[in-house]
């Protein structure tokens, strides 16, 4: 019999009923709820159906709450503060567990299941967010969900799927200098397109990969769905296990020992196969930055924006006029002519505490140019920040310290980028109008952003990094 | 879900590629129940500010079929988007492909996504710009969509989801005749993962 990769085993783990149709029931070990689906309860409540299994639904605001506040009450307006208040009054109807503005823990959802525990390795683990691919860095399968489908979630702790095609991304090599993982990943989208990893869940894999750090792995995992793929799982190693040792959800003493036993069987089998497999050279990757209105629209600093004169396939060449139109740039001019309005750093991509060690590291002893908001993904990660001296640095230099949240991202918390403004942002989407109507973003790695913010331009961060 | 069997509406081609979810509804719409009378003003919202978009035109404005480009509904999971499909009385999306989550959204809400070629899907929304105002008519049972020209196209559909559509059913009734399995699951995964449960 053939091996299994790595997606399938947990799978085959999974399944608690298989049809003939292709359709498969599969056991949801942990679904986490950001403010935003507080409607899936409002539905359970109108359908009269409960939550089946409580302790494994973890809530907590994050989208909605503005970064300037720390409690509820704090929240002027209706539209924000009505999410993180219903949130909180299913939880506790419902029983389900919740992380509220008060508690250190709260903050991005993607941030906190892994920093908690609450994802582990050889999981389901399901939420109302496309960015839920983040956790499948720690070799679990993670993927967004609709609101309807995260109702069914709480009402029946599973879910109806279609066992995906298979894709494994090989990244070979060493990185080189000032690039990180957010390139590499926007380096992959860039190769395969916004669609290349439909219908697929995408492994990762290669040198590159088993070199990285954790948090490296939950960036690339997290833009995987930006590639089309709802999956983007890591295979687990020592590393992983590492990280989730000690943390509070997971297992302790003689469980931890079984789990352990059990995880390190999480890796594709050498005679697995996959539908597509694709490979790039680490060593090829510069820092990256989006020039256009989809992630796929991505260019090495370095380079010019494209010119659709230039461009032989008539999709293309029109959808990058288009673009270039609604972003206010000119076909041929350098990545490091663009001026920018203001800089974010922060969202489930890149608000990690490597992340913001790293921003800190270009940010000591230089000054804003541009409004910059430097935004912790949850409130360890804020607490661990300032331990280390870091917000004192980002203040000096002139930069706002914010709560945590997915703010900038998504917009919906009041932190907007304004009509026809332009953005250096750590997030994961550049699509028209998402951190604002109007707004301009391109999409760069912590460290590209606060070189952005020291410069007031697309700057090639290993230029600073040299200097300093 | 209302369910569907057949449906016949008039064609709107957008021909956008990869036409993501926050285009079909921007985010801060998101926070308005399914059920606002206001839903239908939120699909297309920023690109209706252009007076040239087609939705904005007579008879585009009265459309109930969309015929899009590839990766129709790429990005965010929101079912908004489908939402506001719906109170536009959209029933039907025709694209060469889609994005993964919202195909799914489409199913659980009664909008029915249909993958023809692009080939095919060039050619219907060439003819519904040559005849503004043309229907395309679907029948879910037969799999089967006809286009302006009486041109018939099969599409494939889960059997699942057809049969869930065509009885305007959601998963839930289906996932409880499954119960005992579920408490068979529950007790071998339990047995075998204990250590998963430690915390909970």
């Amino acid at each position: 019999m053939a091996g299994k990769t790595l997606f399938q085993k947990i799978w085959d783990n999974h399944v608690v009923v298989a049809r003939d149709d292709g359709k498969t029931l599969l056991y949801v070990d942990r679904q986490l709820l950001p403010d935003w689906q507080h409607r899936a309860f409002d539905a359970l409540v109108d359908q009269g159906r409960t939550v089946r299994k409580p302790k494994q639904n973890f809530a907590m605001p994050d989208h909605s709450v503005p970064t300037t506040v720390t409690t509820v009450e704090e929240i002027t307006e209706d539209v924000m503060r009505v999410p993180v208040e219903e949130l909180a009054r299913h939880s506790k109807n419902f029983g389900v567990v919740h992380f509220d503005l008060t508690d250190e823990r709260h903050g991005i959802v993607h941030v906190v299941g892994p920093e908690q525990g609450i994802t582990l390795p050889g999981l389901i683990v399901v939420c109302g967010d496309s960015h839920t691919s983040t956790n499948g860095a720690l070799g679990c399968i993670a993927f967004g969900i609709g609101t309807s489908e995260v109702e069914h979630v709480l009402a029946t702790q599973t879910i109806w799927q279609e066992m995906p095609k298979q894709m494994r991304i090989n990244i070979e090599g060493e990185l080189g200098y000032g690039v990180t993982a957010k390139d590499v990943i926007l380096a992959v989208i860039g190769k395969i397109g916004t669609a290349g990893g439909t219908g697929y869940a995408i492994e990762f894999a290669g040198s590159a990969i088993s070199a990285m750090s954790m948090e490296g792995r939950m960036t690339m995992s997290n833009m995987t769905i930006e590639a089309g793929a709802r999956f983007g799982l890591m295979p687990v190693d020592d590393k992983a296990i590492d990280y989730v040792k000690g943390r509070p959800y997971a297992p302790t003493g003689e469980k931890w020992e079984q789990a352990v036993t059990a995880w390190r069987n999480l890796q594709s089998d050498e005679d697995a196969s996959f539908d597509r497999e694709v490979t790039l050279d680490a060593s090829e990757i510069a820092p990256m930055v989006s020039w256009g209105t989809s992630p796929q629209d991505v260019i090495q600093v370095t380079g010019n924006v494209p010119d659709p004169a230039q461009e032989g396939d008539s999709d293309r060449k029109a959808d990058i006029a288009s673009s270039l139109e609604y972003m206010d740039l000119q076909a041929g001019m350098p990545m490091t002519d663009i001026k920018v309005d203001k800089v974010f750093v922060g969202a489930c991509t890149n608000a990690r505490i490597e992340d913001l060690r790293a921003a800190a590291a270009v940010a000591k002893g230089r000054k804003a140019q541009v409004e910059t908001l430097i935004v912790p993904g949850s409130g360890l990660v804020k607490k661990q920040a300032e331990a280390e001296g870091l917000d004192t640095i980002f203040i000096e230099a002139g930069m706002e310290w914010r709560q945590p949240g997915c703010s900038m991202c998504c917009a919906l918390n009041g932190d907007i980028v304004g009509s026809g403004e332009r953005v250096a942002a750590t997030n994961n989407r550049n699509f028209r109008g998402r951190q604002g109507p109007g707004s301009r973003t391109h999409l760069v790695s912590p460290t590209m952003a606060v070189a952005a913010s020291v410069t007031g331009r697309i700057t090639d961060v290993r230029k600073l990094m040299e200097e300093a | 879900m209302e369910a569907f069997t057949t449906f016949k509406g008039i064609g709107i081609p957008i021909d956008i590629i990869n036409c993501d979810t926050d285009q079909i509804i921007p985010a801060r719409f998101l926070r308005r129940d399914r059920t606002d009378p206001e839903m239908p003003s939120f699909l297309w919202h920023d690109l209706r500010e252009n007076p040239d978009f087609i939705f904005n035109k007579a008879p585009f404005d009265k459309g109930k079929v969309v015929v899009a480009d590839i990766n129709w509904g790429c990005g965010s999971s929101r079912e908004g988007a489908v939402y506001a499909l719906n109170a536009n009385g959209i029933r039907a999306v025709i694209a060469p492909s889609f994005g993964d989550i919202h195909y799914n959204n489409c199913l659980k809400w009664g909008v029915l996504p249909v993958r023809l070629s692009r080939d095919d899907c060039d050619k219907l929304r060439q003819q519904l710009h040559d005849e503004p105002g043309a229907e395309i008519a679907f029948d879910l049972d037969a799999q089967s969509a006809t286009g302006p020209d009486g041109a018939t196209y099969s599409f494939e559909i889960d059997p699942f989801d057809k049969y869930r559509m065509l009885n305007g059913l959601d998963d839930y009734g289906v996932t409880r005749e499954y119960d005992a399995q579920f408490d068979a699951f529950e007790a071998t995964h339990k047995a075998e993962y204990d250590w998963l449960y430690g915390k909970a």
